[in-house]
């Protein structure tokens, strides 16, 4: 039996327990005497009935993972059995007296924090899918290897060195390019539209360069692969004899901080406006010029949280992978040059992870212990950022 | 020290004035350096959409070829029966030269001001899929077997680059599978009406082909896909996440579990999506064993990536309902589950709503964690309608749009412009949706 029969069936028990326990429940005539109204005795046999169905099939699946006898046709019955007793149980309580809207209410409360905690359960999915491989990996390849080496040649057959620090080398390097673009051009546009700009001229260049953070990274990539690389290439890298090739460390780099750009300043914008006025008015008051104002006071009261939205950014650029997938290029290599094709630590763990992967294989696990360093990388920085912006925010208010 | 007075030193008016003239120079630099900031920006913003669309549009168009094909009996009907069975034991291998020898005529038409032109080199101009392009018809239409019939064929994707002029003579001379009396047809073959360049729906309806045929290429299961995977979102994480909000907004006492709760969702939002790709390849694929490339395994991941957006609009919009609404509720007897289903949440739906529907656009630009759950397979045929198809293979319009930017075809980065121009289509109308869902529905208390 399918489990979309067994989902199937268990609906339908689901409406007949609804309509059989709201019938039960007013056959007595006067509903008045009633302790719930009839919905909530008809809901409360279709929950029961539902939900029993719905749990015994999960479990018996869970088990059937561990022990290989329980077969479908099993599972499928005893979820039905089971469903149609709890159906029956609660059916037979039905008396007036029977106070339905409280068994309901407990139930949904119940599925309430349930659905909150599906967030815990995928972190912890995330932490034990990464864990568990790392682990693995390690088993096979040596750990100080792997974050000290400083060759990644990948080798299916035979000998692979798996040294990170090319990775975390081209990774950081755009992440350093794209901060470079993003956080000056984000915090003046910041600063503009929060204290130079008319309302009218926010209203309409606010939404304009928050597009840029509407269009999804494959876009950027593509933009990154077929316009700006080329004309590095051919406007800069070539000419200067730096580099021939399209991809590299600054075509990534400039096309993920434009990504960035409205990312910053929205941020910023946020922070900034929550500086109090009376720092600034106090300021202009004395005669400083509105530059002046923004400078010496209005930044230095705001930087904390600038700092936060700028680790923000970092996160983001760290983790970001499609762009340096079509932008940066795929070969490992620790260099200064800017127009030369470097890697990164997500462009590896895509390029490991996908076409014949053999989930034994040092070279497909090094992908895990990679993400596992993306993840804590990444993470760390997000909690620091969040830190910083909270107690900045305490400050002002 | 405070009956001392400080008297400044008396400024000599010159330095006084170049002092303020050059103050008033850096508050002037300054506002320039905010316009310059806004000015990269927009100018950003409008390179990458001039870009994209310039480059993409024309894949929405496509170059025709007519051509009068004799549909030979000998070949195609060996035994003279016309039985379906037996026209179906020929296979398109036999169909190309039936294409080659019906070329003939117009070659020789072609002859006179195209002196190189062969046979060979005339339907070497039409795409490789046309020989199937022909059995189809043949199956279809047995009876017109013997007769001569005008079929119009798709162009070869180099005469197609040809015709839109993104490849000259110059750019193509070391071209193996161009020869420059194909060129000269082409431009003849244009001016006769033969062959012609209109909006081709099939780049829409058409699945992906292989890397020979960039012509017949299209976003039909990259749309299937996407759509699929977004049903699943939809159903899984509007629930959820709804439920989720209302259970931390109402109910939840301030607890370890409400805090770990709460922890949890701001730091998943900040998670790098390729972590999510990593989470579905290790525990949906390996470890629940669900299929590969399958739209599940990709609407599970997205699920699971959507749910911290919709949860934080759905407790905004929660916020936003005066508590009085609560409260009268409450006062008249309702129990609190009551009040918040019944009066709450409903005032509350549009911002929901409008949460979703950015929380769906996000989803549907993904990329990177379908690459690791092997979306990024060669699909060609259309998955299975619901729900079994949810387990067949698919692409996505975002990883079919990666996929093309890794064929050697040039002609390929056409097409990939012209998925995002479809990509953005619905991006823009999804937006559009959310946006005019808030302004009409929003209240303001």
């Amino acid at each position: 039996m399918s489990a979309g029969l067994l989902f199937l069936v268990l609906a339908i028990l689901a409406v007949a327990g609804y309509l059989s326990g709201r019938w039960r429940a007013a056959a007595g005539g006067d509903t008045r005497a009633l302790h719930s109204r009839t919905t909530y005795h008809g809901l409360a046999v279709a929950l029961a009935a539902l939900l029993a169905g719905i749990v015994t099939f999960v479990l018996l699946n869970l088990l059937a993972t561990v022990a290989p006898e329980i077969g479908s046709r099993f599972v499928a019955i005893a979820s039905i059995a089971l469903a149609l007793a709890a159906f029956v149980a609660v059916w037979a309580r039905i008396t007036p007296a029977f106070r339905a809207r409280n068994l309901v209410e407990t139930i949904v409360l119940g599925l309430l924090l349930l659905a909150a905690t599906v967030a815990i359960f995928t972190t912890a999915a995330i932490v034990l899918s990464l864990v568990f491989s790392t682990a693995r990996f390690f088993g096979q390849y040596s750990w100080s290897e792997f974050f000290f080496g400083t060759v990644w040649s990948p080798a299916f057959q035979g000998v692979s060195r798996l040294g990170m620090l090319p990775l975390l080398w081209g990774t950081l390097y755009v992440s350093a390019i794209a901060l470079a673009v993003a956080v000056p051009i984000g915090l003046f546009t910041a600063i503009f539209l929060t204290q130079y700009a008319s309302p009218r001229f926010r209203r309409a260049a606010k939404p304009a360069i928050e597009i840029l953070a509407g269009i999804p990274t494959i876009v950027y990539g593509l933009f990154a692969l077929v316009t700006v690389g080329p004309i590095l290439r051919d406007w800069f890298a070539q000419p200067t004899g730096l580099g021939s090739s399209s991809a590299s460390v600054m075509t990534a780099g400039l096309v993920m901080g434009i990504m960035l750009i409205p990312f910053v300043s929205s941020l910023s914008d946020d922070i900034i406006t929550a500086v109090p006025r009376a720092m600034r008015e106090g300021s202009l008051g004395l005669g400083a010029t509105q530059s002046e104002t923004i400078r010496r006071v209005i930044i230095p009261a705001a930087l904390p949280g600038i700092v936060g939205a700028v680790l923000l950014a970092a996160s983001r650029a760290i983790g970001e992978t499609m762009i340096v997938v079509l932008g940066a290029g795929a070969a490992a290599q620790l260099s200064l040059n800017p127009f030369e094709a470097m890697t990164t630590i997500t462009v590896k763990i895509v390029s490991q992870l996908t076409g014949d992967t053999d989930f034994n294989s040092p070279e497909t696990l090094v992908a895990f212990a990679l993400g596992i360093t993306l993840f804590v990388l990444t993470l760390g920085m997000n909690v620091l950022a969040l830190y910083i912006v909270r107690r900045y925010r305490e400050q002002y208010e | 020290m405070t009956d001392a007075t400080f008297v400044p030193a008396a400024l000599d008016p010159e330095r006084r004035a170049a002092l303020t003239r050059r103050r008033y120079a850096a508050e002037k630099r300054f506002r320039l350096y905010g316009v310059g900031a806004i000015g990269v920006s927009i100018a950003a913003l409008v390179l990458l959409l001039v870009s994209v669309l310039g480059g993409g549009l024309p894949a929405f168009t496509q170059t025709f070829v007519r051509a009068q094909i004799y549909l030979d009996p000998a070949v195609l009907d060996p035994s003279g029966t016309r039985d379906p069975d037996g026209i179906r034991k020929v296979l398109t291998f036999a169909y190309a030269p039936l294409i080659k020898r019906s070329l003939e005529t117009a070659t020789a038409e072609l002859q006179p001001t195209v002196p190189g032109i062969t046979p060979a080199l005339l339907a070497g101009m039409v795409s490789d899929g046309a020989p199937a392009q022909l059995r189809n018809y043949v199956i279809a239409n047995p009876d017109s077997i013997g007769e001569t019939v005008e079929f119009e064929f798709l162009a070869n994707g180099r005469i197609d680059q040809y015709v839109k002029g993104n490849i000259t003579r110059e750019s193509s001379a070391g071209d193996a599978r161009l020869d420059p009396a194909q060129l000269d047809a082409a431009d003849r073959l244009l001016e006769a009406g033969v062959m012609e360049l209109r909006f081709n729906p099939a780049f829409i309806t058409n699945p992906d082909a292989s890397e020979n045929r960039p012509e017949a290429a299209g976003l039909g299961v990259a749309l299937i896909g996407s759509a699929y995977m977004m049903l699943i979102v939809l159903v899984l994480s509007l629930p959820i996440g709804v439920a989720a909000s209302i259970y931390l907004e109402e109910f939840a006492a301030k607890s370890w579990l409400t805090d770990v709760i709460e922890v949890n969702i701001s730091n998943l939002a900040a998670v790098p999506s390729i972590v999510f790709g990593i989470l579905g390849l290790a525990f949906f694929i390996n470890f629940m064993n669900l299929p590969m490339s399958a739209p599940i395994v990709g609407g599970l991941v997205l699920t699971l990536m959507t749910l911290p957006t919709i949860i934080i609009a759905t407790r905004a919009a929660l916020k936003s309902v005066p508590p009085s609404i609560k409260e009268a509720a409450l006062g008249v007897g309702a129990s609190k589950m009551q009040a918040i289903f019944h009066h709450v949440l409903p005032l509350a739906m549009p911002g929901i709503l409008t949460g979703t529907i950015i929380g769906l656009a996000q989803a549907l630009g993904e990329t990177a964690p379908l690459l690791l759950i092997g979306m990024v397979a060669f699909v060609k045929d259309f998955p299975a309608g619901l729900p079994d198809g949810l387990f067949d293979p698919a692409t996505a319009l975002p990883v079919q749009v990666y996929n093309f930017t890794q064929r050697a075809d040039p002609a390929f980065v056409e097409r990939a412009s012209g998925a995002i121009i479809v990509l953005l289509v619905f991006l823009v109308a999804m937006n559009t949706v959310a946006i005019v869902l808030r302004q009409k529905l929003e209240r303001t208390w």
